[in-house]
């Protein structure tokens, strides 16, 4: 059985930075455990000496002339910001006050 | 002018490159075609026809001035929305990315302008890809043209129906687990999924970058090569992109011949347990292509059998870091839960109304798996897994120059049928998976219809990596010999769509 529960969710919600709601934490923890519990048979496939694939593809080492080409504008690379000043992304306090 | 909209893009190619139609005429006959039925297909999330008949306004000047000389020259074409286009919005399907117009063109969409194919709008999808039948686009679901009551698989339904209810005559999609083959199968169209790193993923919202290509999507082989000339080659923008052409998709597709070829059917993809008439389609082409002088043999592919759980594993783990940048700084939606509410909160607070639930499931999944006490249990057991079907594949193509395998277990099913059962969904791409964990390209060409309900069923073939024009030159054949059978291309037994 999976080790998926509602303090689990709701702990990994928060690593991803989204608020789930009560109704959520309890909707995936039903779907996240059979999920969890569907694919738990991998590890039953390989054994320890088995190589990892990150990449289909191998490639090492890519590399391109470094030539300075045009690219975005401050005003282009600020254009799809929720918010900006002086020609920066405007976020809210980092911090709170507590 | 329903007649050019009938017509292939390669037919429409030639009568714009002799002068008996213009671009303008042809991009205008599709916008019309799309005002006429697309507020019961879906397949658009934008449109804006002024400036698509301005692009081909131009397209027909510089056509004429000679600057033009692509052989897809003033052909329409629709573009799905998880590529950023510097003229449209760009939502990936979802609420947190509402109007948001890039600062820049993917690299795929600059090559299509440079051909001088006008952009007809931007195609719906599953919220961020995710998703077999476009259910969870943020905006609605596209309906299948063969039966609107049925989806047109996903996430790249847009494209699928775009093409099929012949708002477009090519359209671009992008693969991650089957996101261009299965909505080709059930709308009896083709596409085809290039070896990764063969199209610039440059400007692609990614969804998992080890497993997403972008790829060609259209009503027949040779348009599909056509297209696949188009948008592949080297970009440096991209750093998994191949440095070495694949040579001619369109001249692969034109030779039509499987005689001598080795056709491998994998055991544990050969129609078992597939819907009856799935199973039926695709043991006759069998005997076709084995009745045309191919050898058939059997392939042994044991590991598939994990296909499914590594990819869903390895899918929301990549997810999960790609989509982090969703974050209510640099673009889209941002949301204050409060009046001095702090970053992080504004971000938990943009993220949960941004998101739809099954994003939202994918990424707390990923999340999970790359945790520091599941890492070996999943996702580092899940890299292992896409070793082994690497291997299964290379053993395989050892004895078959192209596999092959139905490309869905099922025809289309209806809305609603799969939407609270991820599982289920999932099972969808039994098929189209490997080739993803491998970077091998596939493809799904259309394989008659269905005895049970008259839907369209698609055959998978499967080339080893940087082959994909054995895909096109077994595609092409596939499609002659099935024309000849059914009496007509298979696109043509869909009803006729009321027209508005």
């Amino acid at each position: 059985m999976s080790e998926i529960t509602p303090d689990l969710v709701r702990h990994l919600a928060g690593l991803a930075r989204i608020l789930v709601s009560d109704e959520e934490v309890e909707q995936f923890t039903k779907q996240l455990s059979l999920i969890a519990d569907s694919v738990a048979h991998v590890s039953k496939a390989i054994d320890a000496d088995t190589p990892s694939t990150s990449h289909p593809i191998a490639m090492a080492n890519v590399f391109r002339e470094d030539v300075v080409e045009p690219s975005l504008s401050q005003a282009e690379a600020l254009s799809g910001a929720p918010d900006s000043a002086e020609g920066r992304f405007k976020v809210n306090a980092i911090l709170d006050e507590e | 002018m329903t007649d050019l909209i009938r017509k292939s893009a390669s037919e429409l190619a030639e009568l714009i490159s002799k002068g008996e139609v213009s671009s303008v005429e042809v991009t205008r006959a599709h916008l019309d075609r799309s005002a006429a039925v697309d507020g019961a297909v879906h397949s658009y999330l934008y449109q804006n026809p002024e400036a698509s008949l301005i692009a081909a306004a131009e397209v027909d000047r510089a056509r004429a001035a000679g600057e033009i000389t692509s052989p897809l020259a003033g052909v329409p074409i629709a573009v799905k929305d998880n590529l950023t286009t510097t003229d449209a919005p760009t939502t990936s399907g979802s609420k947190i990315l509402q109007g948001w117009v890039p600062p820049y063109d993917a690299t795929v969409v600059k090559k299509l302008r440079a051909a001088g194919m006008p952009i007809l709008g931007k195609t719906n999808l599953d919220e961020f890809a995710m998703g077999s039948s476009t259910e969870f686009s943020a905006y609605g679901p596209s309906k299948n043209p063969w039966d609107l009551t049925r989806i047109p698989g996903g996430s790249g339904g847009g494209s699928s129906s775009v093409v099929s209810s012949f708002q477009a005559p090519l359209a671009i999609g992008s693969d991650t687990g089957g996101s261009i083959r299965f909505p080709g199968a059930v709308t009896g169209t083709v596409g085809t999924k290039p070896t990764y790193g063969a199209v610039s993923r440059y400007g692609l919202i990614a969804l998992a970058s080890s497993l997403d290509q972008i790829g060609p999507v259209a009503r027949n082989v040779l348009d599909t090569a056509m297209l696949q000339d188009v948008i592949a080659g080297h970009d440096p923008h991209d750093s998994t992109s191949l440095p070495e052409s694949l040579g001619s998709m369109t001249a692969a597709a034109l030779k039509q011949d499987v005689k001598g070829m080795r056709i491998g059917v994998i055991k544990q993809l050969s129609g078992e347990g597939f819907q009856p008439g799935v199973a039926a389609r695709f043991k006759e082409s069998l005997n076709l292509l084995a009745a045309a002088g191919a050898e058939i043999v059997e392939v042994d592919c044991p590991s598939f059998e994990y296909a499914i759980a590594a990819y869903y594993l390895i899918l929301p783990a990549e997810a999960s870091s790609n989509l982090a940048k969703f974050d209510s700084v640099r673009f889209g939606m941002r949301v204050e839960p409060n009046e001095n509410a702090t970053i992080e909160r504004v971000m938990a607070a943009t993220r949960e109304a941004g998101f739809g639930p099954e994003v939202k499931r994918r990424i707390i999944l990923g999340t999970y798996a790359l945790s520091s006490g599941s890492y070996d249990k999943f996702y580092g057991a899940a890299l292992k897994v896409r070793t082994l079907i690497q291997r299964d594949f290379d053993a395989a193509f050892a004895k078959a120059d192209v596999l092959v395998s139905p490309t869905a277990p099922t025809t289309a099913f209806k809305f609603g049928d799969k939407i609270d059962d991820p599982l289920a969904m999932y099972l969808n791409d039994i098929a189209t998976i490997p080739a993803n964990l491998a970077g091998i390209p596939g493809m799904s060409v259309p394989n008659g219809l269905a005895d049970e309900d008259g839907l369209p069923v698609g055959i998978q073939l499967l080339a080893p990596a940087r082959e994909d024009a054995r895909l096109y030159q077994v595609g092409g054949w596939l499609e002659k010999a099935h024309e000849e059978i059914w009496g007509k291309r298979m696109i043509d037994f869909a009803p006729e769509l009321e027209v508005k």
